[in-house]
């Protein structure tokens, strides 16, 4: 891919400043004076170290006619994470945040170019952490080819939040002639995802320690643009992507249905899952298909390109396990079913609120 | 997933289905009603939604939900106590997942949790000792609930504390215990049953033989059951084909957990710990003799009723609320007034409709909810 210069990047570096020599971050940090500055250079300008971010300048800035090149259309969004633990198996906070924001420009057709880095630190964390956490980040965005190119930083006293939250933003341009959208879907319509469900919740409740459960179960967490852009150079026609973080493969396929007013009709023999993931769910109670994932898409093609859009998505790495789940009915409007693997069929409702380990 | 997917094999379900139907064609020759049979356990109750088993069966045999789901059956005066005990400054107050949300009558767990209770979710009563050990100038409550299935493991628990003398752990007992509540069930006067499934985790500890005054006595066919739908489909067949023989027997079909005598070392456990109280309150179904464990006196110290103030009250259950005719498998749940209007698995009324195991739940969360909706106006017409 062509890296786009931004327009700051004209202008004339500043000089970074010293790095920073104790363990921990303190309150100085937050402060706004040369403590502050120093924490960001040594740890987040260092890691990012990109000709947009250098100058600190209150923004970043872009030419408009060269966003233009990619598409007509610009996608802005934002979220913020606040997981716990903050590395787990299969990434770290960092990562998510690079992830979940390259993944929510990319479902909707946008080519992700420029990302925001905001954090807010309780006094206290290890800065040789945070070091590690801004270059997981700085990882993560090079594998997407996007660039963090502003942010901001904060300190708060302890107590105030719980070692470090996370909130990146993103643009990125949507390619001309794409319409994607959750009410397109209509019966007949095909219903794929790009691999194994439940990874990622799995191994944050596992990680979390306090289940006594040894696992090997890792995060799916990855940027998908790339996955993504394969499926549209191969299927253009798709109607809508979406990425199935919290609430699962179960919120996403309610979501399509209540905004398309069809039925959606999956088949659990063809819902791909890890068998660790089943045993896990098996133990605590759970099910799978609420669990949030961090490197899993949804998505919607008319029923005849559905072989096209899975060979596609296959043949990235990202999507070996692709796989087409089920498919869209006339109806009930709103009523997601799955045909079981024993032989009967239930409702796939939303989620109330979080799943709760049953007691026995 | 090995030694599970072989008791979710279709084609062995599609042979039980059929051998079912069989059975049903002949025994509804004699009948004008429905064959009610009732399992007791929640976790029955889970999978029979699950994996959409009701469905699978003919329409003659309807199931009635049992009071086998602890969480659903705890009164709302004894939330009221949880919420005491854990507002009580300096107390970190644990409990398992599923009671978090059931209502109490000014508010649940979860939301003295939000008002600033420190109140932490385990996964075993071992956690909580954990914690006391981690935090000894705190004093940590466990909330104990659930049937024999998880009072043995409250009571090694205890008994632990005991040995290590820790001084800082206390539990809030709310076990329950089966037998008594099945015998309130066949005295019921309105009982409409024709044979049940019965609780196989409960059996796996206390065992089997102990049910045999349902057969002797109230002459009602039981089969112990496992929790995989072949499981449930096969106790099903065995109910049936005993009424069909004229038969009244308890049989065992979850042999490979649960044997006839139970688990020892589990019941001496109890036996050690816990006595029985002369009732015990449940919610929808009233005070039950007996039905109800304590804390004996030599583990007084332990005894988070005698350790905290508590309101202790009886609070009566919402008027609209019909928790007790499902329970009692006079009513089906869409058949109560407020299913699924005011009452929902996100301002749930009855306690039903609060764990994943709550009849009322199951069937909002797996059930047509637009079938039943139009089943009820039916029946209003």
């Amino acid at each position: 891919m062509t890296k786009q210069e931004p327009v700051s990047a004209l202008r004339p570096q500043r000089k970074m400043r010293d790095g920073i020599h104790v363990a921990k971050v303190s309150l100085a940090h937050g402060g706004g004076g040369k403590a502050m500055r120093d924490l960001i250079d040594d740890v987040f300008v260092a890691a990012f170290d990109n000709p947009a971010l250098a100058p600190l300048e209150d923004q970043a800035r872009f030419g408009l006619a060269d966003l233009a090149k990619h598409g007509d259309r610009l996608a802005f969004t934002s979220d913020s994470f606040v997981v716990e633990p903050l590395e787990f198996p299969g990434g770290d906070i960092g990562k998510l945040a690079i992830c979940g924001t390259v993944n929510d420009l990319a479902v909707g057709g946008a080519k992700p170019l420029y990302l925001s880095c905001s954090v807010i630190i309780e006094e206290g964390l290890d800065v040789g952490f945070l070091r590690k956490i801004a270059r997981s980040m700085a990882e993560t965005a090079s594998a997407a080819g996007v660039a963090i190119v502003t942010g901001d930083t904060k300190v708060v006293t302890r107590g105030a939040c719980d070692k470090l939250f996370i909130n990146t933003a993103g643009i990125g341009i949507i390619r001309s002639a794409l319409d994607l959208g959750a009410h397109r879907a209509e019966a007949g319509d095909a219903i794929l995802v790009n691999g194994l469900l439940g990874d990622h919740g799995a191994a944050i409740l596992a990680a979390r320690g306090d289940l006594r459960l040894d696992t090997m179960i890792q995060s799916d967490c990855a940027p998908l643009n790339g996955l993504i852009d394969t499926l549209i150079e191969a299927c253009p026609q798709v109607k809508f992507m979406r990425d199935a973080t919290r609430g699962g493969l179960a919120t996403v396929l309610n979501e399509i249905a209540e905004a398309s007013g069809v039925g959606i009709e999956i088949d659990e023999r063809r819902t791909p899952l890890r068998e660790e993931v089943k045993g896990f769910c098996e133990i605590l109670g759970l099910d799978p298909l609420y669990l949030a994932n961090e490197g899993k898409i949804v998505v919607v093609v008319p029923g005849h390109l559905a072989e096209t859009a899975r060979a596609a998505m296959s043949s990235h790495p990202l999507g070996r396990d692709s796989a087409m789940i089920g498919h869209v009915t006339e109806g009930p409007a709103g009523r997601v079913v799955m045909q079981t693997h024993f032989g009967g069929k239930r409702i796939v409702d939303m989620l109330v609120g979080e799943q709760l380990p049953r007691i026995c | 997933m090995q030694y599970v997917d072989e008791f979710r094999d279709p084609e062995k379900a599609a042979s039980l289905i059929a051998a079912i139907n069989d059975l049903t064609k002949t025994l509804a020759l004699h009948r004008d009603h429905p064959l009610h049979i009732m399992e007791v356990c929640g976790g029955h109750t889970h999978a029979i939604f699950r994996y959409g088993i009701a469905n699978m069966l003919p329409p003659e045999i309807e199931f009635v939900h049992g009071p086998g789901c602890p969480v659903c059956v705890l009164p709302m005066g004894r939330v009221d106590d949880c919420v005491a005990i854990a507002e009580t400054p300096g107390v970190i107050f644990t409990t398992f997942g599923d009671a978090m949300r059931v209502p109490g009558s000014k508010k649940s767990l979860l939301q003295a949790k939000a008002d600033g209770a420190d109140i932490r979710m385990v996964y075993s009563p071992l956690d909580a000792l954990e914690l006391a050990r981690a935090n000894p100038t705190r004093e940590v409550v466990f909330f104990g609930l659930g049937f024999e299935t998880t009072m043995p493991s409250t009571a090694f628990t205890v008994l632990q504390a005991s040995a290590e003398g820790l001084m800082n752990f206390s539990l809030f007992c709310n076990h329950i215990t089966i037998i008594p509540t099945m015998r309130a069930i066949l005295e019921s006067p309105e009982l409409r049953l024709d044979g049940f499934l019965g609780p196989g985790h409960v059996s796996m500890v206390i065992g089997t033989r102990v049910y045999d005054f349902i057969a002797e006595q109230y002459k009602k066919p039981l089969v112990v059951a496992g929790f995989e739908p072949l499981d449930v489909l096969q106790s099903v067949w065995l109910v049936l084909k005993q009424i069909a023989e004229g038969r009244c027997e308890i049989e065992n079909q979850y042999g490979r957990i649960a044997p006839p005598d139970g688990n020892k070392a589990a019941l001496s456990a109890v036996e050690q710990v816990f006595e029985l109280r002369e009732f015990f309150e449940w919610r929808g179904l009233g005070s039950i003799d007996h039905s109800g464990v304590r804390m004996r006196e030599a583990y007084a110290r332990f005894d988070a009723e005698r350790k905290f103030a508590m309101p202790s009250l009886k609070i009566e259950d919402p008027k609209a609320c019909e928790c007790g005719d499902v329970l009692k498998g006079l009513i089906k749940p869409w058949q109560c007034k407020v299913f699924g209007t005011a009452c929902t698995p996100q301002t749930p009324l009855g306690a039903l409709m609060v764990s994943s195991e709550g009849a009322c739940a199951a069937y909002y969360q797996y059930g047509d909810l637009e079938g039943l909706r139009d089943k009820r106006h039916a029946d209003a017409a």
